[in-house]
């Protein structure tokens, strides 16, 4: 075990290819931990639900996100491109208001340094007006994109509110998989958890069975996503599935409360809950290293 | 008429959380289809609880008052798509006691993730 894994709190997912360190600090340790050859990292950032108010949810809705964008812009070790999973807004009947609310989220984020960022839509930035508004200002609800051996599938379970892939994206799916080795580096970037996780907390994807049984055609699979405000880490045969925390709320885990809902603001423990992640692809070895970063309230 | 209809009384109970929460229970529960109502709109179920026999079928007549909702009742494994002017009929027989939640499943705006509701199956 080299150093940086001796100095944090590591835990270690069995079976899961993947090693996942929780940092108590924002500043990558880029400078003591020599980057492998062939490998890269990029940043997911999640459900920012900007235009979100509730102050004993979150009294800092209007900082958390430009603190999570400060912190990143803080790594030392810049990131290849960074991704957000979904939810960058809060939903809202008003079409104005939705779009104000996405011109405010674009703002903030072209502060990041890094200029390669990716967005995937949620059901609150996607559902009531099936991506109209979110295509104007983010672009396409499903696509793919390369970066460095890795063939990433950016897939849009949110657009249709009934949580669904759909039959004509599923075949645009099996489409492109064809296109790729049996043993490709493929990362799925989508907002809801493809598998079962909770249904009867919308934690789930109505069509996401078939989508997972396309993708284990392939051996090397993992899923990013968001949608349930917690780290998650979930096997489906042989595709690992790592859910990230939210930049507005945290939610209970599945089943532990008996109604969903945002865990309250701590004033003894603020941001707790919150965060975001780093992943260090490993391409030759197709292995990913998640690094959780919390937020805090000075940065 | 062959069919015992069963009249609920739907009665606002108060307030929680500070949404008002309609609770039907049936006055007489016979051993014919038990059928029961239910509207949907942001962000509520009317009602929203609701108690029924077991053994007993029931009849569910969901509708929309504004927008397509959804009803799933994953205990007894039902769904159903609730869209304005259509009267979405469920049928079912519940075959355990006690309580279980029925929610919206379709994605309907800001209040969505707290419309939901309960059914109570009693002998």
């Amino acid at each position: 075990m080299n150093d940086l894994m001796n100095r944090r709190d590591l835990l270690k997912i069995a079976g899961m290819g993947v090693a996942v360190f929780v940092s108590g600090t924002t500043v990558r340790a880029g400078g003591t931990q020599q980057k492998e050859n062939d490998s890269f990292y990029f940043v997911q950032l999640s459900d920012t639900h900007w235009g979100f108010n509730g102050s004993n949810i979150n009294p800092d809705s209007q900082g958390t996100l430009k603190k999570a964008v400060a912190a990143v812009n803080a790594l030392d070790d810049q990131p290849d491109f960074v991704v957000f999973t979904g939810d960058l807004t809060q939903t809202t009947d008003d079409r104005k208001i939705r779009r104000d609310r996405m011109a405010e989220f674009r703002d903030i984020v072209s502060q990041l340094r890094v200029k390669t960022v990716r967005f995937i839509a949620g059901e609150h930035d996607a559902s009531l007006d099936r991506g109209e508004a979110y295509q104007e200002f983010f672009g396409d609800l499903h696509y793919t994109f390369d970066h460095n051996g890795v063939h990433f599938i950016v897939l849009d379970n949110v657009s249709d509110p009934m949580a669904a892939v759909g039959e004509k994206q599923l075949q645009w799916l099996q489409a492109d998989l064809q296109q790729q080795k049996d043993n490709a580096r493929i990362v799925v970037l989508t907002h809801r958890p493809l598998f079962d996780l909770a249904p009867d907390w919308d934690w789930a994807t109505r069509d996401g069975a078939a989508v997972i049984e396309s993708l284990l055609q392939h051996q090397n699979v993992t899923v990013l996503y968001g949608h349930i405000h917690q780290e998650h880490h979930h096997m489906t045969g042989h595709i690992a599935h790592h859910s990230a925390k939210s930049l507005m709320w945290a939610l209970p885990v599945a089943g532990s409360v008996p109604k969903k809902a945002p865990i309250p603001w701590s004033a003894v423990e603020p941001y707790k809950g919150l965060g975001f992640r780093n992943i260090e692809a490993h391409v030759p070895q197709g292995r990913y290293t998640i690094e959780e970063f919390p937020i805090s309230k000075g940065e | 008429m062959n069919k015992l209809v069963i009249f609920l009384v739907a009665t606002t109970v108060g307030y929680l959380s500070q949404q008002s929460v309609v609770r039907s229970t049936a006055t007489e529960i016979g051993n014919e289809e038990q059928i029961i109502r239910i509207s949907a709109s942001t962000f509520e179920f009317k009602p929203s609880e609701f108690t029924v026999k077991r053994g007993v079928p029931v009849l569910l007549e969901l509708t929309s008052q504004d927008r397509h909702h959804g009803f799933k009742l994953s205990a007894f494994e039902l769904r159903a798509d609730i869209t304005p002017d259509v009267v979405e009929k469920v049928r079912f027989v519940p075959d355990k006691i006690g309580r279980f939640t029925f929610l919206c499943d379709v994605f309907c705006g800001d209040g969505h993730e707290d419309m939901s509701g309960t059914i109570t199956v009693i002998e």
